[in-house]
C-alpha cells in the first residue's frame, strides 16, 4: 500500500441517540484505507455496522445519528470539517453509492433514463443535450440497450435494475464508489454478471470500490483487502489473501468455516450460535466473547486492542500476538 | 424408479394461460401459455435429498407448488407413495379438453390409480417457504403456529398430547427450551429463529416429504449454516425425504444426494451430486458451477458468465431451449431438441455435444 490512499478512515465513532435517551454505539474506532483502483470489502453479519460506516463517510446519517470522534480524509481533505453545503459537492461527483436493494431503490414513476440523468443536471455539470448523450454513454457502459432508456423500473428485471443503479452511481464520474450489498437479492448467474461488470468498470475508470456484503464468497472473488466487522468494531483487517488463508480472529475463522464449499461436501458446517449483540447492551470486554468458541477469562473483562499481527494485517483479539497497531 | 420410491413425477407439465384481450378472443387467436414446467420427470427415494437448481423463472417453485397441490398440473403424473396427486383426471371428468400442446393426455392407466386426498397428501408432504418474515402469522403465538397443523388435521386432540408434540417439534428445530419461545410472537424472533419455527411447523406432522423452497436464501451466512445443519440433522433423525430448491449450487453439495439442474421448464442434467459436480456434462451446469463463489482468493478461476437472463417462458426458443445463451452452440442445436443421454451411473444430460 505504497500508493497514497484516496480515502482514509481513522478511529471513526458513530452513535445513535434512541428514545428514552439511550445511546447505541454503532461504530467504535473503525479505521481503514483504500487506494485508487482498489476494492475493499466490509464483511459481517447484519447489524455489525457495515452500512453505518458507509453512511458516516457519506455523511448521510439520519438525524438521530452523529459522529462523535474520528477522522475521514478523502483526497487529503477532512470530510468531517466540511459544511453540509460543501459536502454536497463531494456526494455523487466524488463519491457515490449503490444502495442496498435495487428492487426498491429506484423511483417507480420516473423512467430509468431520467433517473440516470437527474444527478448530472442537479450538479449542473452539463446542459440537457449533453446530459442525454452522457446517459447513452452510461447505458453502454453497463450494458443496457438504448431502447430501454424510456422504460420504467417495473419493466426491468432484477439484474437490469442493478445495472441501472450502477449507471446512476457513475453518472458524475466519481472516483470512489460504495456498493451496499449490490448482489444480495440476485441469482448466482446475475450476481456473477454484476460483479464482472463492476470489475470491468473499475479497471476502465480506475475507481476505488468499497463493497459491503455478508457473502464471503463474493468478497473473495473481487476484493483486494477485507475489513471484518463485528458489533460496530473492526475484528480483523488485512489483504484478502491474509484474511482467507491466515485468519487470526475467531470470528473470521468461524465465518469462513460456515461457508458451504462445493469441494468439501458432506462436512458439517460450523455455525456461530446466537446473534450479534444489541448495540444498547454491549457486553463488557470483547464484543464477540459471548459467542466465541475460544473465549478466555480475559475476554470478558478487557476490550482487546487492535494488534498488527503481520505487516498490514490487523486483528482485535486477546489470543493474537503482535504489536499495537498505529495507523498513520 | 423402484417400488420403494416415495415420489415419482412423470412428464409433468404446468402451463399458465396468458390473459387475452377481448379483441384477440373475438379474432379467435389461439391462447398463449407461460410454459413454466415443460415435461419434467424425476423420482425420489425414501430418505433421499434431491436438489433442484436453476435461475429464477426456470420453474423450480412451480414444481414445488404442484407437488403439494397448490397448483394443478396441466398434464403428467405425480405419484406419491404410489398414489396419484393432482387432478388431470378431474379435468377429464369435468369434460374439459386436455391441452393439445401438452402432448398425450389422459391415458386410462392412471385413472385407475387412487387419487390421494389433498388433506392426506398435505399431512405427509410439507413445505418450507423462502421468506420467514412473511410466512408466519404475525398475530399468532409460536405455539399456535406450530400447533395449527395438528388442529387442521385433527391429530393429538388432547391438550397435553398436543403441547407435548409442539414442544418436541420446537426443540427438534433447535428452539430450546421450547417454553421460552412458545408464548412469543414472530416479531420477537430473529430471521434464523423464525425459519426454525417454520421448520418446526412443517415437522410437527412427522411428514414423509419436506419441500424446501429456497429456505436459506434470505438469511445471513452464519445463520444459513445453522439452518442447513438443522435440515441435515432432521433428515438423519427422522428419515424424511427432502426436495431442496435453490439457485445456489454452493449450498447443494453440502447435503443433497442427487441434483437436478433446470433450465426454462426442463431438467437439463441430473444425477448424484458428487458425480455431477465432478463431471458436469451440460454447458449450463458447467456455467452454473463456474460462478459459485469460492471463499479463497487464491482459487479465483475462469468463470463462464452467461449473458442475459433466462428467456421468457411464454416464448421458448426452438431446438435446444438453451441455445441462445449457450457458449458452445452448434447449428444442430437451433433446430432439434436434444434427448436425454446417460453419461454415467444415474447421470443424465440433454445436450447434442454428449
Amino acid at each position: 500500500m505504497s500508493e497514497q490512499p484516496i480515502l482514509s478512515v481513522r478511529n471513526l465513532n458513530t452513535e445513535f441517540v434512541l428514545q428514552e435517551g439511550k445511546v447505541a454505539r454503532a461504530l467504535e474506532d473503525v479505521s481503514f484505507d483504500i487506494c485508487p483502483g482498489q476494492t475493499i470489502g466490509l464483511v459481517g453479519e447484519s447489524g455489525c455496522g457495515k452500512t453505518t460506516t458507509l453512511m458516516s463517510v457519506m455523511r448521510l446519517l439520519p438525524s438521530s445519528g452523529r459522529i462523535t470522534n474520528g477522522n475521514i480524509r478523502f483526497k487529503n481533505i477532512n470530510l468531517l470539517g466540511l459544511s453540509e453545503r460543501q459536502m454536497r459537492d463531494y456526494r455523487w461527483k466524488e463519491m457515490s453509492i449503490i444502495f442496498q436493494g435495487a428492487m426498491n431503490a429506484l423511483n417507480p414513476v420516473m423512467t430509468v433514463g431520467d433517473q440516470i440523468r437527474e444527478p448530472i443536471l442537479l450538479h449542473g455539470l452539463m446542459d440537457r443535450e449533453k446530459a442525454d448523450a452522457r446517459v447513452d454513454e452510461l447505458l453502454d457502459l453497463v450494458g443496457i440497450p438504448h431502447a430501454r432508456r424510456d422504460q420504467y423500473p417495473h419493466q426491468y428485471s432484477g439484474g437490469m435494475r442493478q445495472r441501472a443503479m450502477i449507471a446512476m452511481a457513475l453518472a458524475c464520474k466519481p472516483s470512489l464508489l460504495f456498493a451496499d450489498e449490490p448482489t444480495t437479492a440476485l441469482d448466482v448467474m446475475v450476481q456473477a454478471q454484476v460483479l464482472e461488470l463492476l470489475k470491468e468498470i473499475q479497471e476502465r475508470l480506475k475507481l476505488a470500490i468499497v463493497l459491503v456484503t455478508h457473502d464471503l464468497g463474493v468478497v473473495a472473488e473481487v476484493c483486494d483487502s477485507v475489513v471484518v466487522m463485528y458489533g460496530g468494531k473492526v475484528a480483523e483487517y488485512g489483504s484478502s489473501d491474509d484474511i482467507y488463508n491466515r485468519p487470526q480472529h475467531p470470528y473470521t475463522q468461524r465465518l469462513l468455516a460456515s461457508f458451504p464449499d462445493l469441494n468439501r461436501p458432506g462436512e458439517s458446517l460450523a455455525s456461530i450460535p446466537g446473534t450479534p449483540p444489541r448495540l444498547t447492551q454491549l457486553p463488557p470486554g470483547c464484543r464477540f466473547a459471548p459467542r466465541c468458541h475460544k473465549v478466555i477469562e480475559k475476554c470478558q473483562q478487557a476490550t482487546p486492542p487492535i494488534l498488527e499481527v503481520e505487516t498490514e494485517h490487523y486483528a482485535a483479539c486477546h489470543l493474537c500476538q503482535g504489536t499495537e497497531a498505529r495507523f498513520q | 424408479m423402484t417400488q420403494h420410491d416415495l415420489l415419482e413425477v412423470r412428464d409433468l407439465y404446468k402451463y399458465f394461460p396468458i390473459h387475452q384481450s377481448i379483441l384477440d378472443m373475438l379474432r379467435r387467436k389461439p391462447p398463449n401459455y407461460v410454459k413454466a414446467v415443460d415435461g419434467v420427470s424425476f423420482s425420489l427415494a425414501r430418505g433421499e435429498v434431491l436438489a433442484i437448481v436453476g435461475e429464477s423463472g426456470c420453474g423450480k417453485t412451480t414444481i414445488a407448488r404442484t407437488l403439494i397441490g397448490l397448483e394443478e398440473q396441466t398434464d403428467g403424473e405425480i405419484l406419491f407413495q404410489g398414489e396419484c396427486v393432482g387432478a388431470q383426471e378431474r379435468r377429464l371428468r369435468a369434460g374439459l379438453a386436455p391441452l393439445e400442446s401438452a402432448g398425450t393426455v389422459g391415458t386410462r392407466e392412471h385413472l385407475a390409480l387412487p387419487r390421494i386426498a389433498l388433506k392426506r397428501l398435505r399431512q405427509q408432504a410439507q413445505m418450507i417457504f423462502q421468506d420467514p418474515y412473511e410466512s408466519l402469522n404475525p398475530r399468532s403465538t409460536i405455539f399456535e403456529i406450530v400447533a395449527e397443523p395438528l388442529v387442521v388435521h385433527g391429530l393429538s386432540r388432547s391438550r397435553g398430547e398436543r403441547a407435548a408434540r409442539v414442544k418436541k417439534a420446537l426443540e427438534d428445530a433447535g428452539l430450546r427450551p421450547a417454553e421460552d419461545f412458545s408464548m412469543r410472537y414472530p416479531h420477537e424472533l430473529s430471521g434464523g429463529q423464525r425459519q426454525r419455527v417454520v421448520i418446526a411447523g412443517a415437522m410437527v406432522l412427522q411428514p414423509e416429504l419436506l419441500i424446501a423452497d429456497e429456505p436459506v436464501s434470505m438469511l445471513d451466512v452464519s445463520i444459513r449454516a445453522e439452518i442447513l445443519n438443522l435440515l441435515n440433522d432432521l433428515r438423519r433423525q427422522s428419515g424424511v425425504s427432502i426436495v431442496f430448491i435453490t439457485h445456489d449450487l454452493g449450498t447443494v453439495g453440502f447435503f443433497a444426494d442427487r441434483l437436478a439442474v433446470m433450465y426454462l421448464g426442463r431438467i437439463v442434467e441430473s444425477g448424484p451430486v458428487k458425480e455431477v459436480v465432478a463431471n458436469p456434462s451440460h454447458p449450463y451446469t458447467k456455467a452454473l458451477l463456474s460462478v459459485v463463489p469460492v471463499p479463497n482468493p487464491r482459487l479465483r478461476r475462469e468463470r463462464v458468465i452467461l449473458q442475459g437472463e433466462t428467456p421468457n417462458a411464454a416464448d421458448v426458443p426452438n431446438g435446444c431451449r438453451f441455445h441462445p445463451r449457450c457458449p458452445v452452440v452448434m447449428e444442430k442445436c437451433k433446430e432439434t431438441d436434444p434427448e436425454y443421454k446417460t453419461v454415467g451411473d444415474g447421470h443424465q444430460a440433454a445436450c447434442w455435444l454428449i
